[in-house]
């Protein structure tokens, strides 16, 4: 009846877990009792869950991503501090069953719930605004994709609390992935969570290329476009080309476990580097799914607060596209040592240097944009010039492991860690969080505050290092990866300046934790409210609309006449938002909101949950109720609404008041 | 599923735009051609993995074969004839040529499902060896396909029938199964040459 699900799948006598539990479930009663009690219930149904507004979803995605944050950065924090005490006969305190859980389940949510949930909510807020659209193509598919990212998220963590997750690394490497080696659920979670979590973001690839391509404003030609929404272009692209392998992938060493099939297995004719290939051929353009966007955070950034037009925009634009085309050419880099011959190592070695001479290309762009600029020390700015430092030794070291015979001897050590904690960190984390400092405010209407947010910056900056130069040394001393206890005395220190590093990391997470408190509680300060929608003198269309923006973003779609396109209508003193008196509003048709979303999301858990624990009268429930819900969605008429004239000019007009007042003071 | 109206084209006019939605499901089916040619990748390193198990020369039988593939190929042309029906405004037609669509598609599925059962009987399961697992594979993701697209053609004959017109969102609706029907007809004459013939040869 309940498949493999049993009482014995509660994990109860390891107390780690019972204590999380227990205070998950404090917190988690505690918010929903609040929720009751305030009688928030609804409003958060209509205004948020089954909203298809594509702000909405972005701050619901950005909340899901902080969240990831706080777990992943529990297991990292757990791994640092295991190895910390785990040095010449101590075991530490986690036994390697749960640190080969920790480790995997660090590497899994931070990439697929921390990076990507974040970018996503970028793609979401940022890119319809700057291409002066209202809305994404598809707006219930948007929707949709969150829910399908949140469940995949929920599927991870309650492998917490039913049951294990995966030990394989985040990447579940057959044979150990196998049923053979690894007979119970942890891989199955780490299976079906990613696969549905996948749907979610192959979905948001097709929408935002789709967007891109067919919703931008008039007069926006390819070149005018802002370098944030090239690179979302660019990682939609990959995403639409890269995640399909990742599905293929999983679910063909799902059938090697559902099915016993043998299609990596050890026996039966399977082959485990074909895993291997089909992996990292989704794997490494991954990675630029996410360092590019932050590539975009930066291009929009140091601009705004330099005072100057981004240094060689085309440049910018080329440099991008040609890395992604570059991402799909280096993926045996990630397997040197697998034997495939001096020939196609050196090919892949090569292509690895030559994607550093774009990124070069940006970092320079980004600097000669500096240069001679009136640079103003923002929060974010410390950001993009800490990546700058952070992301160029990154660079460096990932250049250093592109040399096949450096590769054999860093190949799965320590040193590997640190290099791509330098780039992911100092790359994709500090573009992130760069962006979310400098885009909040046109989200919330009020800003971030700026001290907790610098001081956060400096504990990520000084934690980072130290926390990951030691993994270099210990890397070139010959410290493999995933190691549980050592007895190597000429490591451990390095592992304390690394705990101790984690720490600082942790300082760096509260300061960011009390800048957001700080800055919802100072709220309605008046120097903290952004009533002009245009704080930072911005140069793209976002800019030019009131913070938050109106549901329908722009009452007039603007037109655009130059690069940067807000900045030139400020300088020619062209009214972009079109408003003024007797302007004729037109009523503007939008979609309406939905619950086939969440109720697919529902039932992908259920049917996710259910084949994970082998009970399939549950799992024919999950897949009928998915389907169903697509055609209920796919018969309902009622799916979209026109927004009066008169209420579109109601809220021109109050905008326009408060600008005007603005503008007296 | 899409909002055509969230288009803007030139000005205040909301009315007239193209819709997102035939160019967004000619994107996403280019991405499930990727999901194809990936396992068409895995099938051409696996394809020699016998593991001492039955070869494809021993296991096809190229009378079946033809007749599915007949049977798809022609499916193909009556959902043409469906859509030209559409373009017309002809909605019974439309709904008898889904019908016999939907037939021919069923033939093949149960074709399909026949030639499995056959296999797994002869104790050539997709258990056996890395061939068979990778041929199995293969050749089910498409027949997962047709199955799929048989539910989605069931499901537009019933919000068809009664109507009088077709509006523009049952338009796209029907061409975006059209692009899906005949993307399969491809897909299948990749597996068919590849997978079969190739391995008969």
């Amino acid at each position: 009846m309940l498949g493999k699900l049993s009482l014995s799948a509660i994990p109860i006598h390891v107390p780690i877990l019972v204590g999380t539990f227990a205070g998950v479930a404090v917190v988690g009663l505690a918010v929903l009792g609040l929720i009751t009690y305030f009688g928030k219930w609804g409003y958060l149904w209509k205004e948020w869950f089954t909203s298809v507004d594509h702000k909405r979803l972005a701050v619901m995605y950005i909340v899901l991503a902080l969240v990831a944050l706080f777990r992943g950065f529990a297991d990292a924090i757990m791994m640092r501090s295991q190895q910390a005490l785990a040095f010449n006969g101590s075991p530490g305190y986690l036994p390697p069953e749960h640190y080969d859980q920790i480790f995997s389940a660090h590497g899994t949510i931070m990439i697929f719930f921390l990076a990507m949930a974040f970018m996503t909510g970028l793609f979401n807020f940022i890119v319809p605004l700057q291409i002066g659209a209202r809305d994404v193509a598809f707006p219930f598919l948007n929707n949709l994709s969150f829910w399908m990212t949140a469940v995949g998220f929920i599927l991870v963590n309650v492998s917490l609390f039913i049951g294990e997750f995966s030990q394989c690394g985040w990447l579940a490497y057959p044979p150990l992935s196998e049923k053979q080696f690894s007979p119970g659920v942890g891989v199955d979670y780490y299976i079906l969570a990613l696969q549905i979590a996948g749907v979610g973001t192959l979905l948001t690839g097709v929408n935002f290329f789709v967007t891109i391509v067919k919703m931008r404003a008039p007069g926006m030609s390819w070149m005018r476009l802002p370098v944030f929404t090239w690179t979302a272009f660019c990682s939609s692209i990959l995403i639409m080309v890269s995640f399909p392998v990742l599905t293929v992938a999983l679910a063909l060493l799902g059938l090697d476990r559902y099915l016993g099939m043998h299609f990596f297995t050890n026996d039966g004719g399977g082959n485990q580097m074909l895993y291997l290939n089909l992996i990292w051929a989704w794997g490494h353009p991954e990675v630029y799914i996410l360092i590019l966007p932050a590539f975009g955070v930066f291009s929009e950034v140091v601009p705004a607060f330099s005072g100057k037009p981004l240094f060689g925009y085309a440049t910018m634009v080329y440099a991008t596209c040609s890395i992604m085309i570059l991402s799909f050419l280096v993926w045996v880099h990630h397997f040197f040592t697998m034997g495939a011959g001096p020939d196609v190592n050196a090919f892949f070695g090569i292509a690895t240097m030559v994607i550093s001479i774009p990124t070069g290309v940006k970092l320079f762009n980004w600097m000669f944009t500096m240069y001679k600029g009136r640079v103003q020390f923002h929060a974010c700015m410390y950001w993009a010039v800490g990546f700058m430092v952070v992301f160029t030794i990154g660079g460096m070291t990932g250049v250093m492991l592109a040399i096949p015979g450096a590769d054999f001897v860093l190949h799965n050590s320590l040193f590997l860690i640190a290099h791509f904690h330098n780039v992911i960190i100092g790359g994709v984390y500090f573009g992130y969080i760069c962006g979310m400092n400098f885009w909040f405010p046109k989200v919330m209407g009020f800003k971030l505050n700026e001290s907790w947010g610098i001081a956060a910056f400096w504990f990520w900056f000084f934690g980072f290092f130290f926390a990951f130069t030691p993994l270099y040394v210990v890397g070139f001393m010959g410290m493999t990866r995933r190691l549980n206890h050592y007895d190597n005395p000429n490591w451990y220190p390095w592992i304390l300046v690394a705990m101790f590093g984690a720490v600082l990391v942790l300082l760096g997470i509260v300061c960011q934790l009390t800048q957001l408190y700080v800055s919802i509680r100072d709220r309605n300060l008046p120097e903290n409210r952004d009533l002009t929608g245009d704080l930072w003198n911005g140069r793209t269309l976002e800019w030019s609309t009131s913070s938050p923006p109106p549901v329908y973003n722009f009452a007039i779609v603007p037109h655009v006449h130059e690069l940067d396109a807000y900045m030139h209508d400020k300088e020619h003193g062209i009214n972009t938002r079109g408003a003024g008196e007797g302007v004729q509003y037109a009523p503007i048709h939008m979609p309406r909101n939905t619950a086939a979303g969440l109720s697919a999301g529902i039932f992908a858990f259920v049917l996710g949950f259910a084949a994970i624990w082998y009970i399939w009268w549950l799992a024919v429930i999950g897949l009928v109720g998915i389907i169903a819900t697509v055609i209920i969605r796919s018969a309902d008429k009622d799916i979209d609404y026109y927004i009066p004239a008169e209420e579109v000019a109601r809220t021109e007009q109050e905008y326009s008041r408060q600008l005007m007042a603005q503008a007296a003071e | 599923m899409a909002h055509d109206t969230t288009i803007q084209t030139a000005g205040h006019d909301e009315h007239h735009h193209e819709s997102p939605v035939v160019f967004g499901f000619w994107v996403y089916l280019m991405t499930d051609c990727i999901i194809f040619g990936t396992l068409f990748a895995t099938f051409a390193v696996l394809r020699n993995q016998f593991n001492g198990g039955p070869n494809g020369h021993q296991l096809f039988e190229i009378g079946g074969l033809a007749l599915e593939t007949a049977l798809l190929l022609i499916s193909s042309i009556t959902y043409g004839f469906g859509m030209i029906a559409a373009h017309k405004n002809e909605i019974n037609k439309v709904i008898v040529w889904l019908g016999i669509t939907f037939l021919l598609g069923l033939g093949f599925v149960g074709l399909e499902v026949k030639e499995f059962i056959g296999l797994i009987h002869e104790g050539a399961g997709p258990d056996r060896s890395a061939f068979l697992s990778a041929f199995f594979t293969l050749v089910s993701t498409h027949g997962l396909h047709v199955s799929f697209g048989l539910l989605w053609i069931l499901t537009l004959m019933v919000q068809l029938a009664g109507t009088k017109t077709i509006p523009e969102r049952m338009m796209s609706k029907l061409t975006c199964l059209s692009l899906f029907w005949h993307f399969l007809d491809i897909v299948w004459i990749c597996v068919f040459t590849y997978v079969y013939l190739a391995s008969m040869i």
